[in-house]
């Protein structure tokens, strides 16, 4: 195996700065979770800041934005199985109310 | 065989045509690149668990809200300051061995498997705080059963990722330190850990936040 692909554009310093905004991002998520919203907005603003978490540590914790090729293949793949999950959505709705046409 | 063959198949070796058909996939060694694959396949799993229990809740009328003390709200911050720092932890463990820092490196890696224990402790102790309250995967005392079911199902399958990496990460520390392993091996386990972390990021506002009565 090839020696281990170095890290060192920032050093420890840009490691540190990226783990406290992460911090600050989940001391986010705590803060919205006590806003008087409802559930549908706060679904939306609780995954917007936890998708915006997951890609900066794809991308400086785990080294993605290193690797371009490797970066998008991530990308793509994961993100046709997200969309490929979401089918469903709407028959979950359909327990609640029944069928529409069916009233 | 010959120093004329070999020559010859020194040669052969060198060809355009042989170079990229051993060309490593996207230029990551092959561990590191199962290592990708893996967590992808894995997000899938997540990803599934947690579509599945948004859709549960979306189609269960009166859901309820059983997160609601200042000690448990304070644990759940306590967790995720720990798995997050745990991260930190674990890349100063991968810039030690790059810098051939072996013993740094072990250290770091210890200090993050620890905090992987002090995380999973905390998750059991909220765990048997529930199941004391009645909570179990078939009965929930707050209303639908679903609740207890989904609960206990995504945060014991993220529980058992941050189980296995804590062994993963304990045993490559050793096999470091033995000369086994190389920095490679430290920084495929380092991308497993940040992993179990991430997933915790998408875990903790939608099981958790999600689910704080007012």
């Amino acid at each position: 195996m090839a020696a281990a692909e170095t890290h060192n554009t920032g050093g420890i310093g840009k490691d540190v700065a990226i783990y406290v905004l992460l911090l600050i991002l989940a001391g986010i998520q705590f803060v919205i979770a006590y806003q008087d919203i409802t559930a549908s907005q706060m679904f939306v603003r609780m995954l917007s800041v936890a998708i915006i978490e997951g890609g900066i540590a794809l991308l400086f914790f785990m080294h993605l934005s290193k690797n371009h090729g490797l970066m998008w293949f991530v990308v793509i793949f994961t993100v046709a199985v997200l969309l490929g999950l979401q089918y469903g959505w709407t028959d979950s709705y359909r327990l609640l109310d029944g069928v529409r046409w069916s009233h | 065989m010959s120093q004329a063959d070999l020559s010859i198949h020194g040669q052969v070796s060198r060809t355009g045509a042989t170079e990229i058909m051993t060309a490593p996939t996207f230029s990551v060694p092959a561990k590191k690149m199962a290592m990708w694959l893996f967590i992808i396949a894995d997000t899938a799993t997540f990803a599934g668990c947690l579509v599945a229990y948004g859709f549960i809740r979306n189609a269960t009328p009166d859901w309820p809200r059983p997160f609601h003390g200042a000690a448990e709200i304070a644990n759940i911050a306590i967790m995720t300051f720990i798995l997050l720092t745990s991260s930190l932890t674990m890349l100063i463990g991968i810039r030690s061995a790059e810098k051939d820092d072996k013993a740094g490196a072990f250290r770091w890696m210890i200090i993050t498997a620890v905090l992987g224990i002090l995380f999973a402790v905390l998750h059991i102790r909220e765990w048997l705080g529930m199941i004391g309250e009645g909570a179990t995967l078939f009965h929930n005392p707050w209303g639908t059963p679903l609740f207890s079911s989904t609960f206990f199902s995504i945060t014991g399958l993220h529980l058992l990722h941050v189980t296995g990496g804590v062994i993963a990460l304990i045993a490559v520390a050793i096999r470091y330190q033995g000369g086994r392993y190389n920095a490679d091996d430290i920084e495929v386990t380092g991308l497993y850990w940040h992993f179990v972390d991430l997933v915790w990021m998408f875990v903790v506002p939608l099981i958790y936040l999600m689910n704080l009565s007012h």
